[in-house]
């Protein structure tokens, strides 16, 4: 117990510990981070009108951002599935990163649902009437708890053995890694079934809304892996084989080829049907009586993802530059598109009829900004926790020997 | 992981003592990283504590007393429980808005359903109900808050989406329209209610889906959930000025509520189930709004139901709602015989 103590303070001491990069890296998060928290406490003052949020648009940037970063959560599954399944071996210790990453992923996500409610004072009151399994909500506020206890469960199993030196006891993860793969699915479903059960809400009542979740974010997900592995290999000298990168490059371009097959699918369904329930998709892609706030967006974010898309194909995409440009436009199509193409759009119409446009305030931009960089200053201290470690530079001495 | 073996025993080898890359090394503390240590804390504790600072703006009636923070679920509360509920809240009225209120828990009759039907013949679109709604629920005034939404219909079609919510007229009717209020449907089949992560919302026995205000985190599910948009939230705190607030009240209806909470319709259930009618039926001045208990076969809704030309707004969504629209004959206005 005592060691594990020592341990926990040894990892709250090295996070401190780093070069002027890493320093000034940190220092940026932090302030950035109490810029969102000062964005919140007014926001806690005042109430949601703060944000850009109307009874017309009642969900915006902070429910975007949760769908967005529950896509990245599950991805870490995308490197666990190649290691314990197909047991490739290349990727063993890159596990961990994913998981980790996961695990700021779903704190995150818990951060953007909570800033979103109207009285955080109350959150107890789930505890107490939770309307399971009628409420997708509550699923969901189930699925996302577990995922992290699960992940924080792996992850922080094996950085211990590690600096204890021990051999992690499969009995004592493996189980628990395989659940976490079901698990991270079902996250996404889930997630997904909370938009999709809404029968008045026609832009989201549609099935093919949950397989493209998945496909979204095993394109995201992976992809910002690649891109932290090289961040991670370049600045900490812990050696991130090529394999790995180019087994990620593999999935990423899979999950992206049935994300855009699934998008025409739908773009195919809702505009040659032409019927009512086209309108939101209309607003979206087209403009709705003279209002087009989403269209530059979206038509952004479908350029995006079509050139990421192309690069893979392409043998350039075996240089790095490439592959890595492919991945930062993939990220931020998807982030627009599951963000503003996804959850704005539904509520504009409304189901009355009215067009109400939803632009998101200053304030609410930065309390989204506080929590990326809090999410990131998490994964940040994980992985200098993790490196030291896994490369023996931080492991237990033994005091009882001599 | 095994890899990583050989590199460990190395790297202990050469730790103790040197300087080395072994980061936690026990590193003797000069005066100057004491110093600069120092000024961080100093200077991460200052950054956090303005970061906070907007928190001293906190109207101390926002924050909950114990009282609030521990007050049971509707549905669990005894009747003392109840009664100190109430006491709490003709306090808290009396001291935000120098009011002593009447305010009750009335209970659902027995044997009644209540049902509303709504004349799109006689409709003129003046929206006095709106703001009738507004005055006998204690609304918001500052942002309004307005339960009905009155739209401005283009003749030949029942698609909402073609209709006008701000229509702004010297002089109602207009002869190209026809008038179609919405508020609560008080579905049967209730989405908002499924959707409620902590069950702040549910149907009563006579078919009024209420919200305990007490309850309600703030979610806003039930507000993307209803295909009628019925529901409004409290995007700031509510304001009313303390001559306009109405003082009967009843705990899950008119009751002023607070900043982040959801409201809607209840078909005025303060006065319905106590043998009145609706305020918004009440102003009408053409008659077009009826309501009354649909269990009852001689009540003049349940005579609509039967003999007038009924439907409700998005059947296809399945909600089965207790609002009914109907009209008189083919030609609205062009006939002036009515129900």
């Amino acid at each position: 117990m005592s060691a594990y103590l020592t341990f926990l303070y040894r990892c709250f001491r090295i996070s401190f510990v780093g070069n002027w990069q890493y320093h000034l890296w940190m220092f940026v998060l932090s302030v950035i981070t109490l810029l969102g928290l000062n964005a919140y406490c007014k926001q806690l003052v005042h109430g949601l009108v703060t944000t850009g949020m109307t009874d017309q648009v009642s969900w915006g940037m902070y429910i975007a951002n949760f769908t967005f970063l529950v896509g990245m959560a599950a991805a870490a599954v995308m490197l666990v599935i190649p290691v314990y399944i197909y047991k490739n071996k290349d990727l063993h210790d890159l596990v961990i990163f994913g998981e980790l990453l996961a695990v700021a992923a779903i704190i995150m996500c818990l951060l953007f649902v909570t800033v979103d409610l109207g009285r955080p004072d109350r959150f107890h009151h789930l505890l107490l009437r939770f309307n399971f399994p009628i409420s997708m909500l509550t699923w969901d506020v189930i699925v996302l708890n577990g995922y992290l206890l699960l992940n924080l469960h792996v992850c922080g199993y094996l950085i211990y053995c590690a600096y204890r030196k021990r051999q992690p006891s499969k009995s004592f993860y493996i189980p628990f890694v395989f659940i976490a793969i079901i698990w991270a699915i079902s996250i996404h479903t889930v997630t997904a079934f909370l938009y999709v059960g809404l029968g008045g809400r026609p832009f989201w009542n549609s099935a093919i809304i949950a397989p493209r979740f998945l496909a979204s974010a095993f394109s995201a997900g992976p992809a910002f892996i690649i891109l932290t592995l090289q961040v991670i290999g370049r600045n900490t000298g812990y050696h991130v084989p090529d394999k790995a990168l180019s087994v990620l490059k593999n999935i990423v371009t899979v999950a992206l080829t049935i994300n855009m097959f699934l998008l025409v699918c739908e773009v195919f369904t809702e505009f040659y049907t032409d019927s009512l329930h086209v309108a939101s998709a209309k607003y979206l892609f087209l403009g709705l009586h003279g209002y087009h706030a989403l269209v530059p967006w979206i038509w952004t974010a479908i350029i995006m993802n079509t050139v990421a898309l192309i690069l893979l194909f392409l043998p350039i995409s075996r240089s790095m530059k490439y592959l890595n440009i492919s991945c930062v436009l993939m990220i931020l199509g998807i982030w627009i598109e599951k963000g503003m193409g996804l959850i704005i759009p539904a509520f504009i119409p409304t189901p009355l009829g009215e067009i109400v446009e939803y632009l998101p305030t200053f304030n609410e931009i930065l309390v989204c900004l506080g929590i990326w960089a809090f999410g990131l200053l998490l994964y940040t201290i994980f992985v200098r926790i993790t490196i030291p470690v896994l490369s023996g530079q931080l492991v237990h001495h033994d005091t009882s020997k001599p | 992981m095994e890899d990583n073996k050989p590199k460990l025993v190395n790297n202990e080898s050469s730790c103790n003592g040197n300087p080395c890359s072994c980061i936690d090394a026990q590193k003797k503390p000069s005066r100057r990283s004491f110093l600069r240590q120092g000024l961080a804390v100093a200077g991460g504790l200052a950054a956090f504590t303005a970061a906070l600072k907007p928190l001293s703006e906190l109207n101390p009636d926002d924050i909950p007393t114990a009282e609030e923070f521990i007050q049971k679920h509707y549905k669990e509360m005894s009747a003392e429980e109840m009664e100190s509920a109430l006491d709490r809240i003709r306090n808290d009225v009396e001291k935000r808005y120098q009011v002593r209120p009447e305010i009750a828990d009335i209970k659902p009759m027995d044997g009644v359903e209540f049902v509303y039907a709504l004349n799109l013949s006689r409709c003129i679109g003046c929206r006095k109900c709106v703001h009738a709604c507004v005055e006998e629920n204690n609304q918001s005034r500052s942002p309004e808050i307005q339960y009905i939404r009155v739209l401005e219909m283009p003749r030949g079609t029942t698609d909402i989406e073609q209709g006008n919510h701000h229509y702004d007229r010297p002089k109602v009717p207009s002869d190209d329209h026809y008038y179609m209020p919405v508020q609560c449907h008080q579905c049967a089949n209730p989405p908002c209610v499924k959707v409620c992560p902590v069950e702040a919302t549910w149907q009563e026995a006579d078919g009024i889906t209420v919200i305990d205000y007490d309850w309600c985190i703030g979610c806003r599910y039930c507000e993307a959930a209803c295909p009628y948009w019925a529901r409004r939230f409290n995007f700031s705190e509510p304001k009313v000025p303390s001559e306009k607030i109405n003082k009967n009240m009843s705990y899950l209806s008119n009751r002023p509520r607070q900043k982040g909470v959801m409201e809607k319709c209840h078909f005025c259930l303060h006065r319905t189930r106590q043998g009145r009618m609706p305020a918004c039926l009440e102003v009408c001045p053409t008659g077009s709004r009826k309501f009354g208990n649909v269990l009852d076969p001689d009540s003049e809704v349940s005579q609509i139901l039967k003999n007038k030309r009924v439907f409700v707004l998005k059947e296809e969504v399945g909600t089965l709602p207790r609002f009914f629209y109907y009209f008189d004959e083919r030609y609205p206005r062009n006939n002036s015989e009515g129900a």
